[in-house]
């Protein structure tokens, strides 16, 4: 009797099918909608993408070319008062998470991206590989961030490809020590194994194999990542090396106003850095969310 | 213990050759015209080159990498692009002065977070508990000029309780001096308290569900005898390795507080470097820092392998 091979039989065999996958996809995001703080966190953040987005056409007046006298208190025309330049603190406030957010989701991409390769890398070929990696994350997770981002926006000059490429790049040790940890406990299951026995090629067995695995620890990983990256973003903006004028980044309007608190005049400094609380709460509430119902 | 902490040691020594290299690439490999990055793009040729001469980079660039990497060791790192004296002393100094606020920054925030900690761990998913969790993600999350600036409108300004200003007058007596830096102290105290909390809790509910905590229940001692006895010395593992960690990052947050509150320690000193582009100034910055972050490290290592024999054990085989 000989033995018929089947086209299924040799076909790779993934831990768990696909429907099963968008069936467990479908009840994470089922346990998402029952977290109180992950809906807050979207509401949060989605307005601030809805103001960035309609912007000029949805603020009382132009935030960047309505001059009014400077300074102005807050009153019932102008709800946050006005900068040092008479521009409405309001209409600028809403228009403010427009680089960041472009820049801080793909810095954290850019992160992630490059972390979960080498991640992925160090933690399936182990051995010589692993030991020269895991040196070289530990010294750049020695680095302290917000200094060496100083240091190369000074000697690179500053631009949004330049702080999304040291936000990014500064973020993948991180990343990659994660992905590591969930590889190697993944490495030792059967489905690996098998894999192996099939003669499966080391590239197949992690692109198409571990990877959908550890799906979860990355996509926790990216939530926190840019929630971290806004952090970093703003602070960087705050210290002069981030987004440049005449942006209305809440960060450097901080930076721009700050000295004015002293003299009483707290408005054009207070409410974008409340803007800035708000949105880095709200991503970490997300990812704070995903991370204990994937745990779960 | 010897031979892990001569382990560790050698590790240390190998990661530190690693992170000067990685400093030296990014100061100087990326545009390797550090002359013409200092007198901007409209200066004449001859004085890029002339300055370059002067400062020695127009030396190839191995050469003035082993340069660098001697001056690690023997504790030269370069002169100030702007003053034209070493860096390292001017650099100790401002640390000393950083160090002193975030110090006091620690001594606010660890007690505050391993109590709120051990107190949610005690009663989790209760809504204490979630308080608590969700006031560690919060805080954690916020940066630290932000809570500085909505400090000083709030405490500063409007209340008028506490200097805006955070370096005290010459002389001035230790109370003073706190009075002057408990605000921006406190600014990063409160990035730090969601860490360290958050980990103190995660520690400690992984104790409490064990074996031997279940036991110690079970034979009948008090809450408190156990959480002293059998609980504590391992719940607190995780919270140690984290501030470990958090001293390396205190003195990333530390620059922007240092601006705000205008305080003249090393963030200042690096933001003054960077607006110079003084090079040397922040290349030692990152690298005294990263020593900084290692010796931490290698402390809380230490300390978890004397508050675990097993970890200790494990690592001398």
């Amino acid at each position: 009797m000989d033995v018929a091979v089947t086209e299924e039989d040799v076909l790779p065999k993934s831990p768990m099918p696909t429907s099963e996958r968008s069936q467990a996809r479908r009840e994470t995001i089922k346990l998402l909608l029952r977290r109180p703080s992950f809906l807050v966190g979207v509401a949060i953040l989605f307005g601030w993408v809805v103001t960035a987005i309609l912007g000029e056409r949805i603020t009382p007046y132009d935030p960047f070319n309505d001059f009014s006298p400077g300074h102005l208190a807050p009153s019932l025309e102008h709800l946050m008062g006005t900068d040092r330049l008479g521009r409405d603190v309001l209409s600028r406030v809403m228009v403010g998470s427009r680089d960041v957010l472009i820049i801080a989701p793909l810095a954290a991409l850019l992160g992630v991206a490059a972390g979960t390769l080498l991640g992925l890398i160090m933690g399936y070929y182990h051995g010589v590989v692993d030991d020269v990696l895991s040196r070289l994350v530990e010294a750049f997770l020695a680095l302290p961030v917000i200094l060496v981002a100083l240091l190369t926006l000074v000697v690179l000059g500053t631009s949004p490809i330049v702080v999304i490429a040291v936000v990014g790049i500064l973020f993948t040790p991180i990343v990659a020590r994660t992905v590591r940890s969930a590889v190697l406990s993944e490495r030792q299951l059967d489905y690996v194994t098998a894999a192996k026995l099939r003669g499966e090629s080391g590239p197949f067995i992690l692109s198409r194999e571990i990877f959908p695995n550890v799906l979860g620890p990355t996509v926790v990983e990216l939530t926190v990542r840019f929630g971290y990256a806004i952090f970093t973003v703003a602070t960087l903006s705050f210290l002069g090396v981030g987004i440049q004028p005449p942006s209305a980044d809440w960060g450097l309007t901080v930076s721009q106003e700050y000295n004015n608190m002293i003299s009483g005049v707290w408005w054009p400094t207070l409410f974008p850095a409340l803007a800035i609380a708000s949105i880095v709460v709200a991503v970490n509430l997300i990812a704070d969310s995903l991370q204990s119902v994937l745990d779960e | 213990m010897a031979r892990f902490i001569g382990r560790r040691l050698l590790l240390a020594l190998v990661t530190l050759w690693l992170l000067a290299t990685i400093v030296f690439v990014i100061a100087n490999v990326l545009p390797n015209d550090i002359g013409r990055t200092i007198l901007g793009p409209f200066a004449p040729q001859e004085s890029v080159d002339a300055l370059n001469e002067k400062l020695g980079t127009n030396r190839p660039i191995l050469v003035q990498y082993v340069d660098s990497m001697i001056g690690i060791v023997t504790l030269d790192y370069g002169d100030s692009y702007v003053t034209g004296r070493p860096v390292l002393p001017q650099l100790f100094e401002a640390i000393g002065r950083s160090a002193k606020l975030a110090g006091l920054a620690l001594l606010i925030t660890i007690p505050l977070a391993i109590v709120a900690g051990l107190f949610a761990a005690r009663r989790r998913d209760k809504p204490a508990d979630r308080a608590i969790v969700l006031l560690g993600v919060t805080s954690s999350s916020i940066p630290e000029f932000v809570t500085g600036t909505i400090l000083v409108v709030v405490i500063g300004v409007h209340f008028g309780l506490l200097p805006v200003l955070a370096t005290p007058p010459a002389d001035s007596d230790i109370l003073t001096q706190i009075r002057y830096l408990l605000m921006p102290a406190t600014a990063m105290a409160i990035v730090y308290f969601g860490y360290i909390a958050r980990m103190t809790r995660a520690g400690t509910i992984d104790v409490l569900q064990s074996d031997y905590a279940r036991t110690a229940t079970m034979k009948g001692l008090t809450t408190s005898q156990m959480m002293r006895h059998h609980v504590l010395r391992n719940a607190l593992i995780p919270t140690v390795a984290v501030i470990a960690v958090q001293i390396g990052y205190l003195f990333g947050g530390i620059i922007a507080v240092e601006k705000i509150f205008n305080y003249n320690g090393m963030g200042q000193t690096m933001l003054f470097a960077a607006q110079q582009k003084d090079i040397p100034m922040l290349t030692a910055g990152a690298i005294v820092i990263g020593i900084v972050y290692m010796l931490a490290t290698l402390a809380s290592d230490m300390t978890i392998a004397w508050m675990n024999p097993r970890i200790r054990l494990d690592a001398e085989r």
